[in-house]
């Protein structure tokens, strides 16, 4: 070829790379069991832009456990059920149904037939068993794969035909459902030759070419640069399609832009540079709410989250360890009316009011209003009195000196010390508070910042610390997440760890009803124990719960079908459906 | 003309330090005393006209938490309030002004607890000032003992404690003063707090003005005065009392005017990243923490009196050095 022929190709060649549109939905086929979203209707084109805090750290499924990773993940791969953001409630995914045998134990789910990766090769039942070996293999060490052993055993999962496969639990479990959802489905004609050589855990990264990475969610990867944005391109075989047939997704992209904190975010979304933005606090929600018009943007408020913040006493077996200090505090901080004392003396109208610009709620246990299915309605809410707080503590043994301090039986006066994450100033600013509360009962708190992963290591560590300001929950409705939390032995039982049985009496009544709701497949019956664990907590206060924020989200008036939700992710659960108004005729923007 | 900026330049600082001092008596509040309804309050509206005539004595508006309104409180002066210490001495309870219950005045509005700002500036300033200063003074005293040894008397000793210097001035400072801090106790009280924090500021920050006074002292001691005095007899004491000494003084003011605010800034910083005094004691770098969020940042400026303060001490100061470096130089 002569050069000016050549030179002519490569000029094609590059504009057709750069000018390339994303990839055009193929063309549906009676032979695919495609799940129709009948109220859903937009139209192609358009990239998203969203702002993130970090890069992910990989694009494995099995091994990712950073928020950011996941929320990338999340959109490139698909489960076989999957929890409506929305709703709360499961829906159907890659198993378009299922059946649960009597006994609870049996899960037989039909797959969708007909459904292809992302790079067009057929999904079913192989892969689903090559997934779940991989989750459960202990060698490969998933994050996720405590939440499928059952008693220290894992499920029996077969394949029953090429689109039938069946899970048999050692025992039932009533959110068995809900364990689906994050689950990826992986595809074993890519993974199972890496998996084989035993080298599963450097799949995947995020420097690993875009047509490897393979998956079955709305997006495949594009384009990665480090330190800058991850891109990700409409998968043309997503087996989900809108009211007219039309299969999503309708954006030709998500991109994913590395911009740092939520500072950082707000100040892209103002100026333009991103589309979405995630859960912002509430001094930020109210900057962009001035200007909504003038930006063309659309906020919502969606309401409480299901994180739940608390004020914990150090309640920690400290034999063997030199913290005399705080061992002797834990006289006070192990009596139940000098805990309720302290709930008492807490404004926590003031609270939701300060730190939260009264977008929050106050709370009195640890299921909030945000999840209207599980909260116990008839847990008392009482207002804050001091003088009900006196009479608990004069009752316990306590007193006040000449000079207004408060002093124990011993004569001693209470000090302590709040500890909370230096990087998180909503919780500084409820330490704040509380020890201003609880100056009025003449109580010395002095609070102390510390960097989020020292002050981990002394709760978790040390039990170097005499309280805490924490948060905790928001992963998903149903209480089972919670388990961890609220089981003697939990790895978060956070006022006293290490516990290999109950403590206390009330401890021992909750374990018994936690296991018990655990397997109860009624949700009525399951209802009633929970709402028992809940009353429990309230009444006995291994943690004085203090408020939840309202979940505050936003984007361009352009994003249509924009239903933010109070569960994580709470803008991108239905990347599917989003789409940019007036690109009718764009391709890319 | 220079001579007479320098008094006037100590005169205003001396004024500013004197204001610090009697915090108590111009703040209206207790730096602590939270009013929860009032939170991100603008700074108070003052009017010089009340019932449609004008007055001489202020009037505080105060917005009605129900409407639009305000309702006026006429200004008071020399009230008496919550109760402060002088110097941590002598008990008080009088105040330069205040208003009636239930209004308020907040001349630099307040923070997000409903602190008033203005009493948490001069407050917040006893200890940033402070901590200026006494870090100085420390670092002065160790830099004037280790740059005359050093310099009067050279060979090894001038060797390793130049080496230490270097050593300190290689430091990245902030990173350094993290980790100390980081290294002391959970909770410290305040004024253990105050003094760890001068103490370590103060340690580093030494061996510039070291240098400074070794340079001097080995010029001073090989002059023909001082020679001549070694030669009569005089002892090592006397020749640095009565000869060297005194050629070192005009380097000390001058790195004492520059120290100052360069160690009230350290202890801002600190305390900024949360890492000095803790709440709910002020001081100038803890108020402008919450500047570290951009919504807060951009929504209410006035929560930038500290660093307006800062800067103001700071240029101060440096006019001082600048001054008396000149005034030096024309003796």
């Amino acid at each position: 070829m002569k050069p000016a022929g050549r030179l002519a190709l490569v000029v094609c060649l590059f504009a057709v790379t750069c000018f390339a549109g994303a990839p055009v939905p193929a063309t549906t086929s009676p032979n695919e069991d495609l799940e129709q979203l009948a109220a859903v209707t937009g139209h192609y084109g358009g990239r998203l832009v969203i702002g993130e805090k970090a890069e992910p750290k990989t694009l494995n499924p099995v091994t990712a456990t950073d928020a950011v990773s996941r929320e990338v993940i999340g959109r490139i791969n698909a489960d076989l059920i999957e929890i409506n953001r929305a709703s709360q409630q499961t829906e159907p995914a890659l198993a378009k149904s299922w059946k649960v045998s009597k006994d609870g134990r049996t899960f037989t789910l039909h797959l969708r037939k007909g459904i292809r990766f992302s790079d067009g090769h057929p999904f079913d039942a192989d892969d689903v068993l090559f997934s779940f070996a991989v989750y459960l293999d202990e060698a490969i060490g998933s994050p996720q794969r405590d939440l499928l052993i059952i008693d220290g055993k894992a499920p029996a999962i077969t394949k029953l035909d090429q689109n039938t496969v069946q899970f048999v639990l050692p025992r039932p479990y009533a959110a068995a459902e809900r364990l689906f959802d994050g689950f990826a489905m992986l595809p074993k004609h890519v993974l199972e030759t890496p998996y084989r050589e035993g080298k599963f855990d450097q799949v995947w990264a995020l420097n690993t070419p875009a047509d490897q990475v393979v998956g079955l969610g709305p997006f495949r990867v594009k384009q990665y640069v480090p330190g800058q944005r991850l891109i990700v391109e409409r998968n043309p075989y997503y087996w989900k399609v809108d009211h007219e047939n039309q299969r999503l997704p309708y954006l030709d992209e998500l991109a994913f832009l590395f911009v740092g904190a939520e500072d950082s975010q707000v100040m892209r979304f103002e100026a333009g540079e991103t589309d979405v933005i995630s859960r912002m606090g509430v001094e930020n929600y109210s900057l962009l709410q001035r200007d909504a018009s003038r930006l063309g943007v659309q906020l919502a408020d969606l309401g409480p989250s299901l994180e739940y913040n608390f004020l914990v006493f150090n309640l920690n077996d400290l034999s063997g360890k030199k913290l005399d200090g705080v061992a002797r505090k834990q006289a006070w901080f192990g009596n139940l009316k000098f805990r309720q004392a302290v709930s008492m003396a807490v404004d926590r109208e003031s609270l939701v009011k300060l730190v939260y610009g009264a977008r929050g709620t106050a709370l009195w246990g640890n299921v909030g209003p945000g999840n209207q299915r599980w909260v116990n309605t008839a847990i008392p809410h009482p207002q804050k009195s001091l003088e009900t707080a006196r009479q608990l503590l004069k009752s316990a043994g306590f007193a006040w000196n000449n000079s207004g301090q408060l002093v124990d039986a011993s004569g001693a006066p209470v000090e302590f010390t709040i500890i909370s994450s230096s990087s998180n100033a909503q919780r500084m600013k409820m330490a704040t508070l509380v020890q201003d509360d609880l100056s009025h009962l003449g109580m010395q708190v002095h609070v102390v910042p510390l960097e989020f992963r020292a002050m981990l290591d002394r709760i978790f560590q040390s039990f170097d610390y005499d309280a805490a300001i924490m948060g905790l929950g928001g992963g998903d409705a149903d209480p089972n997440p919670e388990m961890n939390v609220w089981l003697s032995n939990g790895s978060s039982h956070l006022w006293h760890l290490g516990e290999s049985q109950a403590a206390t009496q009330w401890e021992n009544e909750i374990d018994r009803l936690m296991q018990q709701q655990m397997v109860t497949l009624d949700y009525q019956k399951r209802k009633q124990l929970y709402d028992r664990v809940q009353q429990m907590i309230a009444e006995n206060l291994p943690f004085i719960f203090l408020a939840t924020p309202d979940v505050l989200v936003g984007a361009k008036t352009q994003v249509g079908n924009f239903h933010p939700a109070v569960l994580d992710p709470y803008t991108l659960w239905n990347a599917d459906e989003l789409y940019i108004r007036g690109t009718e005729k764009a391709a890319i923007r | 003309m220079r001579k007479r900026a320098m008094w006037i330049l100590l005169g205003s600082l001396g004024l500013l330090h004197l204001a610090i001092i009697f915090a108590g008596f111009l703040a209206p509040y207790d730096p602590a005393a939270q009013n929860r309804e009032f939170p991100y309050a603008a700074p108070s509206r003052l009017d010089f006209v009340g019932g449609n005539r004008p007055h001489f004595r202020p009037f505080v508006c105060v917005p009605e938490l129900s409407d639009e309104h305000c309702v006026q409180y006429p200004m008071h002066f020399f009230v008496h309030g919550s109760e402060y210490r002088i110097l941590g001495l002598l008990r008080s309870n009088l105040h330069l002004f205040g208003v009636e219950e239930p209004g308020r005045v907040f001349l630099l509005g307040t923070d997000s607890f409903g602190r008033d700002e203005f009493s948490r500036l001069v407050y917040g300033g006893q200890i940033s000032l402070a901590a200026g200063l006494v870090a100085t003074f420390l670092a002065l005293l160790a830099a004037t003992v280790i740059g005359i040894l050093s310099g009067y008397y050279g060979g090894w000793m001038d060797e390793s404690l130049m080496g230490w210097a270097e050593l300190f001035l290689a430091l990245p400072w902030l990173y350094f003063l993290l980790v100390i801090r980081a290294l002391l106790p959970l909770h410290a009280s305040p004024p253990a707090t105050f003094l760890l924090l001068t103490a370590v500021i103060g340690v580093i920050g030494w061996a510039r003005p070291a240098r400074l006074i070794r340079g001097i002292v080995l010029s001073a001691r090989s002059r023909e005065y001082v020679t001549a005095a070694r030669g009569f007899g005089g002892s090592d004491f006397y020749l640095l009392r009565r000869h060297v000494l005194p050629q070192t003084l005009g380097v000390l003011l001058t790195q004492a005017a520059l120290l100052v605010p360069q160690y009230v800034a350290a202890e801002v910083t600190l305390s900024f990243f949360g890492l000095g005094v803790s709440e709910p004691m002020p001081s100038w770098g803890n108020m402008m923490s919450v500047l570290q969020q951009y919504g807060v940042l951009v929504s209410y400026s006035w929560l930038l009196a500290p660093a307006i303060a800062l800067v103001v001490t700071s240029v101060m100061y440096w006019l001082l050095a600048d001054t008396i470096r000149y005034w030096i130089q024309s003796q």
